[in-house]
């Protein structure tokens, strides 16, 4: 355990480190679960499978009450021949109980199939591809990553097999896999790294050679000193010899896309445009990582790692979560007392969605469950005075204190001139804004405004 | 839908936009550092100026307050003086008048400054002058006299210089300056003489302008604080400077006697206060970087004019309300260029 306890060591940024203009440190509080190992929860009594669980139009469930299904069954297929479309899988053995709206992480009531576990953890038939990755042909394992359902797992959930299927005009020449991870309490990503080193970059190799990748980067926190040494060590294997290792500085939202690629490459991603346009493609390591899975081993994403953390929490974990685990039934893993707890919060603590309902399901995008018994924001809130803090640190060079006063005067017209669309909603505004104003509130407000007036005029 | 709040395995959830950590550190501690940062300036002006400038600063600072409880009784809204802006603005006003105001002239600037200027346009954050100077200004227009009337300060001179030149004669540096420009005899002045004074502070002028040392002092605090920038001070007073450089008289450059004439400037009158504590006020100045840059060169350029070419010898106050009136429109017109601001690959 030596080598993992290094994991916040304070050492000044050296010099070569990567960053962008703008960001904000943040207590990480990673410390707590950076050394801890990945658990396998124990199997839940039942779970509540989502049709929606990636960008995109839902996948239309294909199994009726009562069926019986296995682990990696397919219980709904991807809609139609569009492209953004994933099937999704059952997560356990048993039977099906309903097919029908269920609370969603979004907040609203989503179709979902919720299955009953019968506790015999029966495997369906899972095959991996008929020959070895390097002499299967492309379309063949991008048909297979789409089977298995694999959406990006950062959190946003964009299905992964579009990104790896860019237009002819848009040629990509720099992968990134995204270890970054700057968000306070996470370390999937950073265990997954450390403890899965090998898949990781095997899955890495596999999307450099679809995409045809010349530059292939690993992405990771400079602080995060074990999981580089681990890499580095199996990176001086001549069969990695075409992935770098690239150490960013630790601030946030580092981990961003955007932020990530100006990083590494200089090139400023824009406006309303995706990677691809500076002929880049980001995916997170745990996305590749279920990528290698699904080629090599036939796994589709029914599982994923997740960090239960967060102050509430007397044991706070990283786990092996089955997709549609209720959370309540995770928290209840590490040790909570309900009683205390104020707010839950589905990803980061500062990107993630709070929570009204203790049974939404684990989700493909779900990075961490996290439970606080404080309320941080506060109750008070001032009137801007100004101060400028929020155009210092905003990524996006935004000026975020005038972009809530145009939202909240009704001035769609200024609301879209400053640039609320190209807000990452990373929360490095209103963290900072000693006037306490829920900033991001005002940035979804604006967009959800921009957007609908938008539609209006098509 | 059964009673959530009292069921401990279904709690009531809070539920909010992200982000869910927020850092410390709000509106009242921002006050709270520049009062701090004023305090070395302060005690300064006890000592140069004694129990006089003790008297006007509570003065101000009581007023202050009590207007804005008193308004805010009368319309019976929630009184908010816990952001301590109040207070700032009492003793930034106190700061800048002449020791010897009556009390009551220094109340009535104090009760314009909260009741007309900041919260007749909606109150913190709403303002668009600097109330403080605001306050200064109505003082100056309506007793012009008891405005322009200097104290000698215990342990200096009221012009700051050690010896009179014949036939000038005025009750501040800067006017002294002035005089002696006007009068031709500008050559005659022993500037070297007066810069120590205009630094520590030992000349005639508003209580707490005439020490740049210590003003310096609390800016440094609030520097590291991050409370205030470096542009604006550095564009505002650097403006100055430069002109005062580049006309300084002597017909050089480069040796130290060229320097006398725009370290004199920068270092007298309401210049230092005004540039670190006044124009940097964030609610009266602008918010985007390129906005600062202009709102800094403004406030020097139009210092300089009226400094220079205008009836007062001192510009600082005049330079600040005037640019505080465009600041909205500077920020209008300097929107940073966005991550990203240009058009997609074809």
């Amino acid at each position: 355990m030596a080598e993992t306890q290094t994991y916040v060591k304070k050492e000044p940024p050296l010099f070569g480190i990567l960053s962008f203009r703008g960001g904000v440190k943040i207590p990480l509080h990673k410390d707590l679960t950076a050394t801890l190992k990945i658990e396998k929860l124990p199997s839940p009594p039942r779970v509540i499978i989502h049709c929606a669980q990636h960008m995109g139009t839902p996948a239309i469930p294909i199994v009726n009450q009562g069926d019986r299904v296995l682990v990696g069954q397919a219980v709904a297929e991807a809609a139609g021949p569009g492209p953004l479309s994933l099937p999704v899988h059952a997560s356990i053995s048993g039977t099906i109980v309903s097919v029908g709206p269920f609370p969603h992480p979004s907040g609203s009531l989503m179709t979902a199939v919720e299955i009953e576990n019968d506790g015999n953890d029966e495997k369906g038939e899972m095959l991996p591809l008929d020959k070895p990755w390097k002499e299967a042909a492309l379309g063949e394992i991008v048909q297979k990553i789409h089977a298995a359902g694999i959406a990006g797992m950062g959190g946003h959930g964009f299905p992964t097999h579009a990104k790896l299927s860019p237009p002819s005009n848009k040629p990509i020449d720099t992968l990134i896999v995204n270890g970054v991870e700057c968000e306070p309490y996470l370390t999937a990503d950073h265990r997954l790294m450390i403890e899965k080193t090998e898949e990781l970059l095997t899955g890495t190799l596999i999307i450099r050679k679809v995409l045809a990748a010349k530059t292939t980067f690993l992405a990771v926190d400079a602080q995060n000193l074990d999981a580089i040494a681990r890499v580095s060590e199996l990176l001086s294997d001549p069969k990695f010899r075409d992935i770098s290792l690239a150490k960013l500085t630790t601030k946030f939202p580092q981990g961003g896309e955007k932020q990530l690629v100006y990083a590494l490459t200089k090139k400023r991603v824009p406006s309303g445009g995706l990677p691809m346009d500076v002929g880049c493609v980001v995916h997170n390591v745990a996305t590749v990582f279920a990528v290698r899975e699904a080629v090599c081993s036939g796994i589709p994403l029914y599982q994923r790692v997740v960090t239960a953390g967060g102050p509430a929490l007397r044991s706070p974990k990283n786990l092996l979560v089955p997709v549609g685990t209720p959370i309540r039934f995770v928290l209840q893993n590490c040790a909570v007392d309900m009683g205390i707890v104020k707010k839950i919060v589905l990803g980061g603590a500062m990107t993630g969605m709070a929570q009204s309902e203790p049974d939404v399901p684990v989700m493909k995008s779900t990075t961490a469950i996290l439970a606080f018994d404080r309320i941080d924001e506060a109750a008070k809130i001032n009137s801007c005075i100004g101060c400028g803090a929020c155009v210092r640190v905003c990524p996006m060079r935004l000026v975020p204190s005038f972009l809530a006063k145009y939202v909240d005067k009704n001035r769609t017209g200024e609301v879209k001139e400053w640039g609320v669309l190209d807000c990452i909603e990373c929360g490095a505004c209103a963290y900072v804004c000693p006037a306490k104003i829920n900033l991001v509130h005002y940035m979804k407000l604006g967009r959800y405004w921009v957007e609908k007036q938008r539609k209006k005029g098509l | 839908m059964k009673d959530r709040k009292n069921d401990p395995l279904s709690p009531l959830l809070h539920v909010s936009s992200s982000p869910h950590l927020r850092r410390p550190g709000t509106v009242p501690d921002i006050m709270l550092s520049v009062i701090i940062a004023l305090v070395p300036a302060f005690i300064g002006s006890l000592f140069f100026f004694g129990v006089r400038s003790c008297i006007l600063t509570c003065a101000c600072v009581a007023a202050a307050v009590g207007a804005e409880w008193a308004i805010f009784a009368v319309l019976k809204k929630p009184i908010v003086l816990d952001d301590y802006s109040a207070i700032v603005t009492g003793i930034l006003l106190a700061f800048n008048l002449p020791p010897g105001l009556p009390v009551w002239m220094a109340i009535l600037g104090s009760v314009f400054a909260i009741g007309v200027v900041k919260i007749a346009f909606g109150g913190l954050g709403s303002n668009f002058m600097n109330p403080a100077l605001a306050g200064r200004a109505f003082l100056m227009v309506s007793y012009p006299a008891a405005m322009t009337h200097w104290s000698a300060p215990i342990n200096g001179t009221l012009n700051g210089f050690s010896s009179a030149v014949e036939g000038v004669s005025a009750a501040t540096p800067l006017a002294y300056f002035k005089a002696a420009v006007v009068s031709g005899h500008y050559l005659q002045l022993d500037l070297h003489a007066a810069l120590p004074r205009l630094f520590w502070g030992n000349t005639g002028g508003c209580i707490g302008e005439t020490s740049a040392a210590l003003l310096v002092l609390g800016a440094c605090f609030l520097w590291y604080k991050r409370t205030i920038g470096f542009i604006i001070p550095v564009f505002f007073i650097g403006t100055v400077f430069l002109y005062f450089w580049i006309t300084n008289g002597t017909g050089e450059f480069f040796s130290v006697r060229a320097f006398y004439a725009p370290l004199f400037q920068i270092l007298s009158g309401g210049l230092m206060l005004g540039a670190l504590f006044m124009a940097t006020d964030t609610v009266t100045s602008p918010i985007t970087p390129t906005g600062k840059v202009i709102f800094g060169l403004g406030c020097g350029i139009l210092t300089v004019i009226i400094r220079k070419f205008g009836g007062y010898p001192e510009g600082v106050c005049y330079a600040i309300l005037l640019m505080n009136c465009v600041a909205p429109l500077l920020d209008r017109y300097t929107r940073p260029k966005r991550f990203g601001e240009v058009k997609i690959r074809e």
